[in-house]
């Protein structure tokens, strides 16, 4: 049974221009498709990831997830519950550990919120999980501006962890600390999930994180799900170009100086998605079908993917 | 990380570009006296790429203003010099300086948003470069704009060329502002994080146009980021910054496969492509110190798995360029 059901999970924002431009230049409203029919399951207990570029709609799931934003149409369960408002077994990670903290407040009432804002017992709460996060008890009474940025991200993590949830929704939780500290907090991540048996929503867009860190992982493009893997099957064996191409274009740290073929054009705009399988402008091996039909995410070995071209059943 | 080390690969004889001897840069602030670039040395030839990578406050943008003249006082060059094509650079006067910036030195930094002004069209801008640094006709540098921007790799140039930069995307902008940069033919470009606001695609198309650019021109590069991965892709050679310092320096090749200082070799190892398949990350305890609060000795010896006595009393040798690669008393030997 897993954990997190999402089904055809779709979000649309109004993006159109005031009502008067509307009239004078005689256009109807437009809108922007972030999510688009997006299905996938997380087991208890493993790590979720996501990856894809910007507009690719990652942030938007992940908002989605946490009740932050409401979905316009599909269905998330949650823990056997379709009900996310206001739970406090849901919670989250957010990328940029100096806006995330309100600058006025003590640590010790940062970390307390999620549980004093639903009334419960809050005394001693912060100087434990401040322990548990690798920093001390006495760090309670500080302000957040005394701490560097990888220990804002360890005071998150434990502000995440207070109302003890079973799910946290990670969003680019390391893309703002340099990497001797990334390696840090992404320990810290893999221990707390396995001591308090967490489930991880982790969203980057980085590949060698979230290889690092997911047991299976979702690739978005503008909005629709191309691809769904385990993780190793994902990077052994990428069935879409667009994997494909994210996994080339990934820095090697065991290849210098190899001069990989930089890939063409650029990400479409989400309000103006081209027709057929939206990556078809910048696919390398597109035929006519490509700029026709929308390809259906399929079933492909143990994975699904979203493609006409690729391989079906168990191969590579 | 056993292969067998290979030996730099022979500097070409002519001057470098770039010449920096013993830079420091200083802040003097109501306490004490900061050193945000402490001693640093490099060369860059002509179609060479430096790469300069260190932690936030390592001091690697602080030594590339200083290499154009972009610090903000109080910062200030306190020692040391600068030399490019031969001529010393850090003692010219700022008028002087504002000159050369633009003309022998190109400039690119990472929000290709801010670096363009969002009221002017880009071939205004581009011309308004050339006019000020080369004699032209209005029609010459008409022209020169739109192959300039045909050059970054702009599709139809000479119909986008009075386009605004909001109408581009952010990669088609960062090629904008590398065809400022390199409006006038500058001898040496300095990107400061030139790919870090980019997707990877586009980050990856970035990387080919400079390396590209810096061998068709010969131009010297200062590629200065946080990311080693840019690095081993964009890089010759590479100059490793901590704390101010200067740890490693040498062929990127070398420093890759066979890292001699202990920072290096733990930058490498914590990133996560170095350890697939492991369920930990190799970790380096702790974190970079701030200014004011240097430890005595070596800088990074209170994270230093191999720090011994000297560590903590010395401050770590000078990196000479013709033996010793790291600046470390106790470095790695031919590969860990």
């Amino acid at each position: 049974m897993s954990y997190v059901s999402v089904s055809n999970l779709t979000r649309r924002f109004d993006v159109s221009k005031p009502w008067l431009d509307r009239l004078i230049a005689r256009r109807g409203k437009s809108y922007l498709t972030a999510v688009d029919d997006i299905s996938f399951e997380i087991e208890p207990n493993t790590t979720y990831g996501l990856v894809g570029e910007s507009g690719s709609g990652k942030s938007t799931i992940g908002k989605l997830l946490v009740g932050l934003l409401r979905p316009s149409a599909g269905t998330i369960r949650i823990g056997g519950s379709d009900d996310i408002a206001g739970r406090n077994d849901i919670q989250m990670i957010f990328q940029n550990p100096y806006a995330s903290m309100n600058p006025r407040w003590r640590i010790r009432d940062i970390i307390a919120e999620p549980v004093a804002v639903l009334g419960g017992e809050t005394r001693g709460l912060a100087e434990g999980l401040l322990e548990q996060v690798g920093l001390s008890a006495g760090d309670a009474a500080k302000f957040p501006h005394e701490f560097s940025g990888g220990q804002r991200q360890r005071i998150a993590i434990a502000r995440a962890l207070s109302s003890r949830p079973r799910l946290i929704v990670c969003d680019e939780p390391t893309s703002a600390l340099d990497v001797s500290v990334q390696a840090q907090v992404l320990n810290l991540m893999s221990d707390l999930k396995d001591e308090l048996g967490l489930t991880y929503l982790f969203i980057s867009h980085d590949l060698t994180v979230v290889r690092h860190m997911a047991d299976r992982v979702g690739v978005l493009y503008l909005g629709r799900l191309v691809e769904e893997a385990e993780t190793q099957t994902l990077f052994d064996a990428p069935r879409h170009p667009y994997t494909r191409m994210l996994i080339d274009v990934a820095p090697r740290l065991d290849a210098p100086g190899d001069d990989p073929t930089p890939p063409d054009g650029e990400i479409a705009s989400p309000i103006d998605r081209p027709p057929g399988c939206a990556y078809n402008p910048r696919c390398p091996i597109r035929e006519d079908i490509c700029l026709r039909e929308t390809p259906a995410l399929r079933e492909a070995g143990a994975g699904r993917v979203a493609c006409h071209l690729a391989p079906p059943g168990s191969g590579g | 990380m056993s292969a067998p080390v290979r030996p730099a690969p022979v500097r070409p004889a002519p001057a470098p570009i770039l010449s920096i001897r013993d830079l420091t840069v200083e802040i003097p602030t109501r306490h004490a006296l900061l050193r945000p670039v402490n001693g640093v040395g490099y060369d860059i030839a002509a179609g060479e790429i430096l790469g300069v990578v260190g932690e936030s406050g390592a001091g690697k943008s602080m030594a590339g203003n200083a290499v154009s003249g972009l610090l903000d006082p109080p910062a200030r060059i306190a020692g040391g010099e600068i030399r490019l094509k031969g001529e010393r650079i850090d003692t010219l006067s700022p008028e002087r300086m504002r000159r050369l910036r633009g003309k022998e030195i190109g400039m690119i930094f990472q929000d290709p948003g801010s670096s363009l002004n969002p009221l002017i069209r880009i071939g205004d801008q581009l011309t308004e470069t050339m006019h000020a640094h080369l004699t032209l006709t209005r029609r010459e540098a008409r022209a020169r704009a739109v192959a300039a921007l045909e050059e970054v790799g702009i599709p139809a140039a000479a119909s986008r060329i009075d386009s605004y930069p909001h109408e581009f995307s952010g990669g088609m902008r960062q090629r904008v502002v590398i065809a400022l940069a390199l409006a006038a033919e500058p001898a040496l470009v300095i990107a400061d994080e030139p790919t870090t606001a980019l997707d990877v695609s586009v980050q990856a198309q970035i990387i080919a146009l400079l390396k590209r650019l810096c061998r068709e021109r010969g131009m010297a590069v200062m590629l200065i980021t946080h990311d080693i991965g840019v690095i081993v892709q964009a890089a010759d050679h590479v100059a490793v910054m901590y704390a101010g310092r200067l740890a490693e320096i040498g062929a990127v090749a070398d420093v890759i496969r066979a890292p001699r200082h202990p920072y290096t070799a733990g930058l490498l190892a914590s990133a996560p492509a170095s350890s697939i398949g492991a369920r930990r990350l190799r970790q380096i305890p702790g974190a970079m110190p701030p200014l004011g609060a240097l430890p005595a000795g070596c800088a990074f010896h209170p994270r230093c798995e191999r720090a011994g006595p000297r560590c903590k009393v010395d401050p770590a040798p000078a990196l000479a360029a013709a033996e010793g690669r790291a600046a470390c008393w106790h470095p790695l030997e031919g590969g860990a």
